[in-house]
């Protein structure tokens, strides 16, 4: 079995009771699919905003779905009618290609209709609130939203503005669940972690951390699933709260390097940095830039990721980029059925539910 | 726990999946005999009884190909409460183009599966023919599905809604067994 079930008791944390015996002629309806299957569980979130907010045992649902949708991309038909009908809007108020790109794919490969908002030159700059806009575009009968906003707390925001299910695509500085979780999903396919047990696994996340909200939603996810966090960056971009949540925090990549199972390389997000965190570009690159001299420090097999796009020669060198450490473009691939499987998830989850699960 | 009857136990289970094995050779057999042959089950019983087949069924048709489908985002009854159907991977790891594709089910009743398996199957190609081939066949269909070898006949019983029949198979679950039970209601969910 490839894609064992977060509820199939091998995870110490799931909690899951054992599931009741299979019932074949429910024609499956209500089937928990004997031992393997999920059980009593039921994914129970309408929105997803945070990873924050997920529990261990959503986060390995999420993940093990995730597996069971890899295999579409590979099929002559790349589709399947999961989310025939329904109608999921791109919502973004901040540039993005290739988040925006992989949710349409990931919506169009489960049969939804898609509707590409382009929120700039819209009725936004006509003064038009976040939850007003919203509202109208609900009006027209969506299902889903996946906004990405540059505030924080926008996708919060928006799900307490609306009904349909709302997917945080990225907030400002707080959380980019999807991208968190197919950089979770790609550590454990590649360190073989079929149980989605990332105990005794060190992960290094390096960069920008301040400002960055893939780091916020990796270190969340990835302390869940029980690995070791590094954050690693120079003073002014790693907030010392951190250590709070269960953190490591370096700034000497060289000393943390070496422990590493897995490097998380940030984006140096110019667009973001208006204050003056580091001296100069020059200087970042020779103290965290991940250069084909300085992985001879780290494990052999280390893997290398990288949530793009990539400033080529800054924060990575090219060889590492390209080599056989990368896994930057199995994060791509990967994001395709995170995304398919957050979409699937969110809209089959009970319509009674809240915007806090 | 309502009380259960034992339908067949581990050595009535073998004979079943014995019989089934020799009505589906009989359709291999009256075909030319350059036709390729697959084994396809539906997860997560359909998958593992096409297993047993395969090791009862002749080689030079068949071939070594035996596959599982996963029909979880085929069905049709996805918004229904009840606990959440995990989507597996299908494995089918040939060209189903050209092919006789045996469909393999444990228990037929609605035939709402096979519908959406059938579905899943032409999303991944074009088979020659697809026989289906089941277990227990136990009435109650909703579809215009009917199978072609049937190890277990118990249409004619008009069997209740509430009278669950469940099939047992190492290695998913302790033991072989089949079972007919009255079904827990009302949260048994739907039918």
């Amino acid at each position: 079995m490839t894609a064992p079930a977060p509820g199939s008791g091998t995870g110490p944390a799931t909690g899951i009771p054992p599931a009741p015996g299979h019932v074949a002629n429910k024609d499956r309806s209500t089937a928990p699919s004997g031992t393997e299957g999920g059980g009593e569980y039921r994914w129970p979130h309408k929105h997803l905003l945070s990873l924050e907010e997920l529990s261990v045992q959503d986060i390995r649902f999420l993940l093990a779905t995730a597996r069971g949708f890899e295999d579409v991309s590979t099929r002559s038909v790349k589709k399947v009618p999961a989310l025939r009908g329904k109608v999921v809007v791109n919502l973004f108020f901040e540039d993005s290609t290739r988040t925006r790109a992989s949710f349409s794919l990931a919506a169009s490969r489960l049969s939804a209709d898609i509707l590409d908002f382009a929120a700039a030159g819209s009725s936004i700059s006509k003064g038009e609130t976040l939850a007003d806009t919203a509202r109208n575009i609900e009006a027209m009968g969506v299902d889903a939203i996946v906004c990405r906003h540059h505030l924080s707390g926008a996708a919060h925001q928006l799900a307490g503005a609306v009904k349909c299910s709302i997917i945080n695509a990225g907030d400002g500085q707080h959380e980019h669940p999807t991208q968190g979780l197919l950089d979770i999903y790609t550590i454990c396919r590649r360190l073989g972690r079929d149980t989605y047990d990332l105990s005794g696994v060190t992960v290094a996340i390096v960069g920008d951390i301040a400002h960055s909200r893939v780091a916020r939603s990796n270190m969340h996810g990835l302390l869940k699933l029980g690995a070791h966090v590094i954050l690693v960056g120079p003073t002014t971009l790693l907030p010392a709260s951190f250590a709070d949540m269960g953190c490591e925090l370096s700034n000497d990549f060289d000393k943390a390097l070496p422990r590493a199972d897995v490097i998380n390389m940030l984006r140096i997000q110019f667009e973001r940095i208006h204050s003056q965190a580091f001296p100069s570009v020059r200087e970042y690159a020779h103290f965290f830039g991940l250069t084909a001299e300085r992985m001879k420090l780290a494990k052999p097999g280390v893997t290398v990721m990288h949530p793009g796009p990539v400033n080529r020669g800054l924060e990575i060198e090219s060889a590492v980029a390209d080599g056989p450490n990368s896994a930057i473009l199995a994060q791509v691939a990967n994001g395709l059925a995170v995304r398919m499987a957050v979409l699937y998830l969110v809209t089959h989850a009970p319509s009674s539910n809240d915007t806090k699960a | 726990m309502p009380p259960m009857r034992l339908l067949a136990d581990e050595t009535k289970v073998a004979s079943l999946i014995q019989d089934l094995a020799k009505a589906i050779a009989g359709d291999v057999g009256k075909a030319p005999p350059s036709e390729p042959w697959a084994l396809v089950g539906i997860r997560s019983r359909g998958d593992i009884i096409a297993s047993r087949l395969a090791k009862l069924l002749p080689t030079q048709a068949f071939d070594g190909r035996v596959g599982s489908l996963d029909i979880t985002l085929y069905r049709d009854d996805l918004s229904e409460i009840g606990p959440q159907p995990v989507v597996r991977t299908t494995d089918i790891p040939f060209d189903i183009d050209g092919l006789n594709i045996v469909l393999v089910d444990d228990v037929l009743m609605s035939g709402r599966s096979v519908r959406a398996a059938l579905q899943s199957l032409m999303d991944l190609g074009r088979p020659k023919r697809v026989w289906l081939s089941v277990l227990v066949d136990r009435g109650g269909r909703e579809l215009p599905i009917a199978p072609e070898h049937v190890a277990l006949d118990m249409s004619d019983q008009n069997l209740s809604r509430q009278e669950l029949v469940e099939v047992r198979l190492m290695p998913a679950d302790d033991r072989d067994a089949l079972l007919i039970h009255k079904a827990d209601e009302p949260e048994g969910g739907r039918q």
